[in-house]
């Protein structure tokens, strides 16, 4: 359960490698959680994240295949992860690609591909997700959005639109939710230095993956509907979202 | 979808305790029959076990956890609320456990009888205070409220069973009576309770005040004179420190007798009349240390360093916050929780050290209170002789957690222990160390529910009681829809 703190005591993680989703794990654990399930695609990565997990405090470690692009699964996977570790207080939606936006652009097929693994797939793991939570009545779906979402550039707007989206998706799941006791927070970050962005150069107000993982902790504390990582973004994008399209893509960003 | 947990009869409903910290969902069932079919229909949904696990609710006083089931079935026994019969020559009432404690008084005081615990709110039922095993502050003279109960009715998932106390919480035959008092509703739930009144000349209360400079002073005070007065309290300015650590206005008393009634008017009297209106919902804490430190200031300024035989209505003694309905609003969109420990007698510096660290962290505490506790009770119940102490806390306070995951720590090691019915956020592998006596109590529970259909929040959160695996959750459909064709993925730029 979750205690007055909003602190969870058991955690699942859909795309458990993520680096964002590992510093939010060892964050938690710093808290009540003890109990970690980590699901995903990669089992050697997902065996990384689950020693990182142990070594963090964790009582409980399992890890999960799952694989949020075959929709088709989603109901047996998932189900089976709460059939066999019961209630989850807190479950964490990672799953993301960045993709490759200019050989993207090339291969409509790839680009697809990138919107189902970030949009269509997480938001179907979402659904399934939610009607598990509303059955326990409780609990919190956090899903990773971006800023990128917010409002959609021309440098990766394969990637943002994807996010935006999801971003979207997930508000409306979290209005549905209301008065089940089970309910969403949409994080927003921005640049976060991880594995997924290694070898880019570093946007302004960039973030580590450990102030994400600060940032979401709080954000449940204060009950949040929408988190920003930095919290400066959020007025920042305010005004980035109502500029002209004509200034807007000829921003250097 | 629908979900199958939460259908059937009754509503759903978001719950939450006092402090308004961790809400979950669940299905309210009332009743409205009258206690014969209350007492079938609760026995049915004992024996159902397609749920998440049942638990009964009275007026939603606990701060934490304990009267919600998330997913599950509460029962809302306030409708429950027939005084059966009042039986002058044992001293005795009889009635359902949805009767509140303030209509016990509204209707028992004019016969010259009172509840013989009440806590410091009107607004409880009889079943909830069996369940948390209430005190008072008679603590130290009359023990707890289970204490007062001469029998009792409780609906188990394996049948109906009439409860007494036979000789005591040590009398193996009575284990089933003792789990429950204190037991936090896991072992069936109360249908009906007989309990032992006080008999009283008036419905005032003749009270004596002390004011202290420092701890030292205050303990003292109390462990030379709490003998002399049924009820007892003091309540502490959190925010001192230094040399005024613990500084207090130490309040005692006891029921007034008729010649001491200044005037006329019936001595029996009372009338709490209608509460103040509910403050509207605040978007943020109105509780803070600003405001929290001048009012400290005024309280302990405006009370008298030493007064005598000052007659007090019941209400202003015993239940002042009654006087404002829902004045948790107060505490904003976010709650607050209410932090209870209790110490052994001679742990005075572990005391010390838990005031030190809440007023060294600015901790602001609107309402801090300091009681000396008399006998231990049932298994689980809270009191123990001993110290305990009361501090309503805003759960938005900053370092909160382990703050008080600290004290926690320091209260273990004395020897002490954290009151379960206040209790939003204790670290569950501390239990063990704060409730000895808790595989007892586990083996006496788990022996009339051997499914686990008793169930809440604070249960799971806590492990108190063994989860049955998950033997309700519903089959799982597949989802038909496959992937498309063209669907693939990349692998995260590395």
């Amino acid at each position: 359960m979750n205690d007055a703190f909003a602190q969870p005591q058991s955690v699942l993680v859909l795309g458990g490698t993520s680096d964002i989703a590992r510093a939010t794990v060892r964050a938690l654990l710093a808290g009540r959680t003890r109990s970690v399930v980590l699901a995903g695609r990669n089992p050697a990565g997902l065996a990384l994240a689950a020693e990182d997990a142990r070594a963090a405090g964790a009582s409980t470690v399992a890890t999960a295949a799952f694989d949020a692009a075959d929709v088709g699964h989603h109901a047996a996977v998932l189900g089976k992860v709460f059939a066999e570790h019961g209630d989850f207080d807190l479950v964490l939606m990672a799953v993301g690609v960045l993709g490759n936006q200019a050989a993207d652009e090339a291969d409509p097929v790839a680009a697809a591909g990138v919107i189902w693994s970030n949009f269509a797939g997480p938001a179907a793991a979402c659904l399934v997700v939610a009607d598990r939570l509303r059955e326990q009545g409780h609990g919190t779906l956090v899903v990773l959005s971006s800023v990128a979402g917010e409002r959609v550039r021309r440098a990766n707007f394969i990637y943002g639109s994807s996010k935006a989206g999801l971003d979207g998706f997930a508000q409306g799941l979290g209005d549905s939710l209301v008065g089940s006791g089970a309910r969403v927070m949409v994080v927003r970050p921005g640049f976060v230095t991880t594995k997924m962005t290694a070898g880019m150069k570093p946007a302004p107000m960039a973030a580590s993956a450990d102030q994400v993982a600060k940032a979401i902790l709080d954000g449940l504390a204060r009950g949040a509907e929408i988190v920003w990582a930095p919290g400066a973004l959020r007025p920042m994008m305010m005004v980035a979202r109502h500029l002209p399209r004509a200034v807007f893509r000829r921003l250097p960003v | 979808m629908a979900s199958r947990a939460l259908t059937g009869p009754g509503r759903t409903a978001i719950l939450s305790g006092w402090g308004r910290t961790s809400p979950s969902a669940a299905r309210v069932v009332s009743f409205h029959g009258g206690g014969n079919e209350a007492a079938a229909r609760v026995s049915a949904l004992l024996a159902d076990p397609a749920g998440r696990g049942v638990i009964a609710r009275g007026l939603g006083r606990s701060y934490g956890d304990a009267a919600q089931c998330a997913g599950g079935t509460v029962l809302d026994m306030t409708t429950l609320d027939r005084i059966h019969r009042l039986d002058p020559s044992a001293g005795t009432v009889t009635v359902d456990a949805g009767v509140s404690l303030g209509t016990l008084m509204r209707v028992l005081l004019p016969q010259g009888w009172f509840v013989p615990v009440t806590p410091g709110t009107r607004m409880v039922t009889v079943g909830g205070a069996i369940a948390a095993d209430i005190h008072g502050k008679n603590h130290h003279v009359d023990g707890t409220f289970g204490a007062q109960v001469t029998s009792m009715l409780l609906a188990t998932p394996t049948g109906l069973r009439h409860l007494t106390p036979g000789a005591g919480p040590s009398d193996p035959d009575a284990a089933l009576f003792w789990a429950t008092t204190g037991g936090m509703g896991l072992t069936g739930v109360v249908l009906e309770a007989t309990i032992a009144l006080i008999a009283v000349r008036t419905s005032r209360i003749r009270v004596d005040t002390d004011r202290t400079a420092d701890l030292d002073e205050t303990l003292a005070l109390m462990i030379e004179g709490d003998s002399a007065y049924r009820y007892s309290v003091a309540w502490v300015d959190s925010l001192a420190r230094g040399r005024h650590l613990g500084r207090s206005v130490l309040s005692r008393g006891d029921h007034a007798e008729r010649h001491e009634l200044a005037g006329g008017g019936a001595p029996l009297a009372f009338d709490p009349g209608a509460p103040l209106p509910a403050p509207p919902p605040m978007p943020l804490s109105l509780l803070n240390k600003a405001t929290v430190r001048a009012f400290n200031e005024a309280w302990y300024r405006k009370s008298p360093r030493h007064e005598v035989g000052r007659i007090e209505g019941i209400g202003a003694f015993f239940h002042p916050l009654d006087a404002v309905a829902s004045w948790n609003r107060l505490y904003g969109p976010r709650g607050f929780l209410q932090y209870q420990l209790v110490v052994p007698d001679k742990e005075t510096d572990t005391l010390r050290g838990a005031l030190e660290r809440l007023s060294g962290a600015g901790c602001a505490s609107f309402l801090s209170v300091l009681k000396r506790f008399g006998s231990a009770a049932g298994p689980l119940s809270f009191p123990m002789p001993g110290w305990t102490l009361t501090l309503d806390i805003p759960a938005g306070t900053p370092g909160l957690a382990p703050l008080l995951d600290g004290l926690d720590d320091a209260v273990a090691a004395a020897g002490g222990r954290v009151y379960l019915a206040k209790d939003s956020r204790l670290r569950p592998d501390l239990l063990g160390a704060m409730y000895p006596l808790l595989p007892e109590w586990r083996a006496v529970r788990d022996s009339v529910d051997p499914d686990g259909a008793m169930c809440s929040d604070l249960a799971r959160r806590l492990g108190l009681v063994r989860p049955s695996e998950n033997k309700n959750m519903p089959p799982l459909a597949t989802h038909q829809r496959p992937p498309t064709a063209t669907a693939r993925q990349k692998e995260p730029h590395q």
